[in-house]
């Protein structure tokens, strides 16, 4: 490996290699989440933080990387010596012990790379593993409403994991072996041959730090113009596809196109230009280890070293400077990789303590099984959790509570009191933005009220442990997921161990079971991603039927009938109303108004508080909101029941 | 997926490709050149160095090597990441072309999230292989050309030695290079699904946490990336197998080299000068091939869009196809579909199933048309022949005795507007959204519009009006908002005909009494067609359809309009 452009260590398979050319990262829709703390590198030591139970794998991993460049640089010194000593046509035995060592190097060099590489992909998926499940168990102890995350924002979050991969991978292992190899070589040089020892330290300095911060600079100038552009084009993309009805259906494909193919090629050219500046750097670094090859042979030269040792430096030179330049791809993916750092950093905990960390880290069960392709088929695998009896009756009571989001906007529930006994059907009605979902939000202590009292059986939501909580108020929410996973593993989220005959009750409530019976799979059908496989209505009806199956205390039921025509939205709401069991409190959210005649209470929120409150016949008795989206909705529903068959 | 390391469709598409790949080409012959000139000046460099002496000529001849390489590494840099840009711009232009000329009904087949991620990042991985492999490949074959042929100028018995081996690493690259592919190809898989399953958990948290599951699927994640972990670990000691083989086979080879050349040294039968050539350009021999062979698997995420874009492109017609057949009536569609709209035994056929079935019905002028009937049954479809998104299967649709499919679909177009059950709002300022179907429309038609959509009350809330820039899709936008802005897309478009598709679902009563008042303004005094779920939608029709099974039928309704108080 003498070339000063021989490429550095292989690349790894896990990870494409980054292109010289820098690649960006995608712009944040809107401003991240809060920026780590701003002492330096903050963000790195809170990732490193996670590392520590594997530090002692990490340094090997780093030693192995360290001694395996060692190698390679040993093995051109030591074959130069070999060849310049053996013109001299000394007796073969003052050469044994230096082919022996040229043996050695030439396998060791590469046994060596092939541990180091293994070691260092071990402990870095390692600690992955653990960052995972720490993002995951930060995010999952937040009890109250998330903020509203984009799909763009949780894949972000995906690969944001994976920035600790390559930080460890690419950036920690590859820069401690240059700079232990830069040290090394200075000091050997300078114990044989002092004055050469300070070209090459100029060299390595200016390859390993001087080169590094100039790709920095360039890497980050880069992201703050092409990440925007990028950003755009990922968009136009996305409304030229998803789009595409709507624009041909106005005629307005044409003009979008040419917009985006202008976009295209002033990002090209914005590309072609940053990469001509990105690949100076690496030019410059060709030079630089050349230049100081050069510079060390003269210096040794004028020196009087030994001409068999000036030859050794001038090869073992090159070796050393090509070492250190790895620094300059080694700062380009840590600048690349800040972004997604400090947004992983921001969702792990702050202090030392490691909160949910299980001790060892081989304490986790052994992972053959879940290594099997076969296991690793879409599920949700919930562990039995320890499956309750069914609850009983609990009664809620909502004392003056008052919600505002912001300073700035009107209250979104203002002083609602409610007292629901055990056993209440109660249904929620009113305009968009009225309250309702902030009234559940409420009920299962996701919104905690500003000022007034929520309890359930005597207790503020909130107080309640997180695992009981659920058991007492939940049922179907506006947010409701549904997982890439079998209809029965979707269902059993509800409830843990429900067999199959009240699977089948749950679905029936929800009108889900005739499909289910349909399919070639039954129970086991996989629903797809976010239950994308299914109908809007299928859909609906799972998460409804899941509801059912949980039957909590206290079942919220928000808009269960949505996408459903309203036959079968009649027939829906009538038996999931009555799945409830007697004892079982049902608070539902809903705009159609059919089938409330059967619920205890009706109440109607407008900005917030309860403007009208009683029972079906008495609001219809009564003018205002109830009555006139009543008559609308009856008139229209008379017309098309006249023509239903 | 084509294993090719270089697909010969990208030329054909992008003909600059054909001038960078040569530019690339010249400069690999320059770098072998300049391989073997800088090694001639360093081995006679140190063979004086080694007698003490400073051979100057040498030293310059170093440098200027070292410096023709540095500025050849720049080169092939910047033009391999040029043809990366030019590529990536032209790809990427061509598919949403592609997307644009076929028409939503082709896109639905072609899962549009799969495409949009293409023709957005995906594209972008273009980038590894270009810089990263393209020039490489090169290298690998015009540096070991120049190492023989100098060798073959020094020393012969040393360039026989490499000329044998040589061929050695990329049998053992094949050999060992595609089994570790294929394991690579079954660990990108599984590492996707994986990935999925995380951002499935995430999505999926406050479901997890309305159920209490949320604690317990902490130890789920940790049990699923440890089972990533062990799986990769498996994949990567096959994969890492594979370079140490061939490191091993190049180091040996270069062994067997060295050491007859040592010996011939000894003997006093070879120069100093000589052996050391031997020694500097032997490894150089073997090293691109080898380099072009792990970054292989690098480029081959590139390699996959790459493959996935042609492919897609190929699917797609070019420009010229979907014209109209020749002597098309393309005038009669400026006209407008004012006039009467047949459907003569019109099948739709899907691929798995069939959604209309032998439907005749006409849609006189002005006249109001509901449909009715359960999810899937058709309605849809229905709606897209006319836009001309669905082709029928059988049958034909006329208008004014003239068939659609010879119509100019543009000019066709032009005089329908559109309300579809969820309108795509783009990435741009609310009026940009509004004039979608009318870019020059001044300020006061669009006003009138919003006015009529009932989107002024939505406007009077947002600070900047209708400078507003939307999010992605729309985003800060609620479904009723989002309706009241497609409908001030129709109104502005002020089309003789109008298809709206379940205008008021997802609507709560509020928003959809207005936007049900918004809609009898849009549809009065024009031809309307009118997807319904809710009853709301049915009292101003002056026909009801019900779709069942591909099937239609029409019905009396009981009351018709006049009885809805409001």
């Amino acid at each position: 490996m003498t070339g000063p452009a021989a490429p550095r260590a292989e690349p790894s398979p896990v990870r494409p290699e980054p292109s010289a050319a820098p690649r960006t990262e995608p712009p944040p829709v809107r401003p991240g989440p809060p920026a780590a703390p701003d002492r330096p590198l903050a963000a790195e030591r809170a990732v490193l933080r996670l590392a520590r139970p594997y530090l002692s794998r990490l340094l090997g991993a780093g030693l192995l990387a360290a001694g395996t460049e060692l190698a390679g640089l040993a093995l051109m010194a030591t074959a130069t010596w070999l060849l310049i000593t053996a013109a001299g046509q000394p007796p073969l035995d003052v050469l044994t012990v230096a082919i022996v060592a040229v043996r050695a190097l030439a396998i060791g060099r590469g046994v060596l790379r092939y541990t180091e590489r293994l070691a260092g992909h071990d402990a870095t998926l390692r600690i992955i593993t653990d960052v995972r499940a720490e993002v995951f168990a930060r995010l999952a102890a937040r009890r109250t409403a998330p903020p509203r995350r984009s799909g763009d924002t949780l894949s972000r979050l995906v690969s944001d994991v994976e920035a600790v991969q390559d930080l460890l991978l690419r950036v920690l292992v590859p820069g401690a072996a240059a700079a232990v190899v830069g040290l090394l070589a200075v000091g050997g040089t300078a114990l044989v041959a002092p004055a050469a020892a300070v070209p090459l330290a100029v060299g390595l300095l200016l390859a390993g730090l001087a080169l590094p911060a100039a790709a920095t600079a360039l890497t980050r100038r880069t992201a703050d113009r092409v990440a925007p552009l990028r950003g755009a084009l990922a968009t136009d993309a996305v409304d030229l596809t998803h789009g595409a009805a709507d624009l041909a259906a106005f005629g307005a494909t044409g003009a979008a196109l040419a917009r985006t193919a202008a976009r295209s090629r002033e990002l090209a050219g914005l590309e072609r230009r940053l990469a001509a500046a990105g690949w100076a750097i690496d030019g410059v670094g060709v030079l630089l280890a050349g230049a100081t090859s050069a510079a060390v042979v003269t210096t040794a030269l004028r020196a009087g070293v030994d001409g068999v040792l000036v030859g050794v430096l001038g090869v073992g030179t090159l070796a050393a400077v090509e070492a250190a330049l790895a620094l300059v791809g080694a700062a380009r993916q840590w600048s690349q990789l800040r972004t997604g750092l400090r947004r992983v950093a921001a969702l792990l905990p702050a202090g030392r303590h490691t909160e949910g960390h299980t001790g060892a880290p081989n304490a986790a069960p052994p992972a053959t099984g879940a290594a099997d392709p076969d296991r690793n088929r879409p599920s949700v695998p919930a562990p039995a959790a320890p499956a309750d009896g069914p609850v009983g009756g609990v009664g809620v009571r909502l004392d003056a509570v008052c919600v505002r989001y912001r300073a700035d906007t009107p209250p979104a529930l203002d002083s609602v009191t409610l007292d629901l006994p055990a056993g209440h059907r109660l249904a929620v009605v009113g305009p968009s933005g009225a309250g309702k979902s902030t009234l559940l939000g409420v009920l299962t202590g996701t919104v905690p009220p500003d000022r007034g009292e929520v309890t359930i059986d005597g207790t503020p939501p909130r107080a309640y442990p997180e695992q009981r909580l659920p058991r007492l108020v939940g049922g179907l929410l506006a947010e409701a997921h549904v997982f890439h996973a079998s209809v029965r593993d979707n269902l059993l989220l509800g409830r843990a161990g429900a067999n199959d005959d009240e699977l089948a009750g749950a679905a029936a409530a929800a009108g889900l079971l005739d499909w289910v019976r349909r399919q070639p799979h039954g129970w086991d059908t996989v629903v797809g991603e976010d239950g994308g496989q299914l109908s809007g209505g299928q859909r609906q009806r799972l998460a409804l039927a899941r509801a059912l199956l949980a039957a909590p205390a206290v079942l919220l039921l928000d808009e269960p009938t949505e996408g459903l025509d309203p036959v079968a939205a009649d027939r829906v709401l009538a038996s999931a109303t009555a799945a409830a069991g007697p004892e079982h409190t049902v608070v539902l959210v809903t705009h159609r108004l059919r089938g409330l005649d059967r619920y205890d209470e009706i109440v109607v929120l407008d900005g917030g508080r309860i403007v009208q409150r009683g029972r079906h016949d008495e609001l219809v008795a009564t003018p205002g909101w109830y009555r006139d989206q009543w008559l609308l909705q009856e008139a229209a529903e008379r017309g098309y029941l006249a023509i239903a068959p | 997926m084509n294993r090719r390391p270089f697909d010969p469709r990208l030329p054909r598409r992008v003909p600059a490709t054909r001038r960078h790949l040569a530019l690339l080409g010249l400069l690999g012959v320059a770098t072998a050149a300049l391989v073997v000139a800088q090694a001639t000046a360093l081995a006679a460099l140190l063979t004086a160095a080694a007698g003490a002496r400073l051979d100057r000529p040498a030293l310059y001849a170093f440098l200027a090597a070292v410096a023709g390489r540095a500025l050849l590494l720049w080169a092939q840099g910047a033009v391999a990441a040029a043809s990366a840009a030019t590529v990536k711009a032209a790809l990427r232009t061509e598919l949403l072309a592609a997307v644009g000329r076929r028409g939503p009904g082709w896109l639905a087949g072609q899962h549009a999230g799969q495409l949009a991620t293409l023709a957005g990042r995906g594209l972008d991985a273009l980038d590894a292989y270009f810089t990263g492999y393209l020039p490489q490949l090169v290298l690998s074959v015009t540096v070991p050309v120049a190492v023989l042929a100098r060798l073959v100028l020094a020393d012969w018995s040393s360039a026989l030695i490499i000329a044998v081996t040589l061929p050695l690493i990329p049998v053992f690259g094949a050999l060992l290079g595609w089994q570790a592919q294929a394991a690579t190809e079954r660990q990108w898989r599984r590492l996707t699904l994986l990935g999925g399953h995380f951002l499935d958990m995430v999505t999926g948290l406050p479901t997890l946490r309305a159920f209490g599951r949320a604690g317990a699927q902490v130890e789920v994640v940790r049990r699923m990336a440890d089972g990533h972990r062990v799986a990769t670990m498996r994949t990567l000691r096959i994969a890492f197998l594979s370079a140490l083989v061939l490191e091993l086979v190049a180091t040996l080879s270069v062994a067997l080299v060295a050491v007859p050349v040592g010996l011939r040294l000894l003997g006093g039968g070879i120069a100093l000068q000589t052996a050391l050539l031997v020694l500097l350009l032997a490894p150089e021999a073997y090293l691109p091939l080898r380099a072009a062979g792990s970054r292989f698997h690098a480029s081959m995420e590139g390699l996959a869009a790459l493959d996935e874009a042609l492919t897609v492109l190929d699917a797609a017609p070019t420009p010229a196809a979907p014209a109209p057949p020749a002597g098309a009536a393309t005038g009669t569609g400026t006209g407008g579909p004012a006039g009467e709209i047949r459907f003569e035994s019109v099948t739709v056929e899907y691929e798995r199933t069939t959604a209309l079935r032998d439907v005749t019905l006409t849609i006189r002028p002005g006249e109001h048309l509901a449909i009715v009937g359960p999810s899937g049954a058709g309605k849809s479809t229905l709606l897209g022949l006319l836009l001309g998104f669905v082709i029928p299967t059988s049958g034909r649709i006329t208008v004014d005795g003239v068939d659609l499919a010879t119509l100019d679909p543009d000019a066709w177009r032009a005089g329908l507007a559109w309300v579809p059950q969820r309108a795509h709002l783009f990435a741009a300022s609310l009026a940009d959204n509004i004039r979608l179907g009318a870019p020059d429309a001044e300020a006061e038609r669009v006003g009138a519009a919003v006015r009529a959509a009932a989107l002024d009350e939505v406007l009077a809330q947002l600070p900047d009006g209708l400078d507003t820039t939307l999010g992605e899709r729309g985003h800060g936008l609620s479904s009723g908002q989002r309706q009241r802005v497609a409908l001030a897309r129709a109104f502005l478009r002020d089309a003789p005909l109008v298809l709206l598709d379940e205008p008021t679902a997802r609507l709560d009563g509020a928003s959809e009494a207005a936007v049900l008042a918004a809609t009898r303004r849009l549809v009065a005094g024009r031809t309307a067609l009118l997807v319904a779920h809710r009853p709301a939608l049915l009292a101003d029709a002056d026909r009801v359809l019900r779709i069942e099974d591909g099937r239609v039928t029409e019905l009396v309704p009981a009351g018709g309009r006049g009885t809805v108080p409001a």
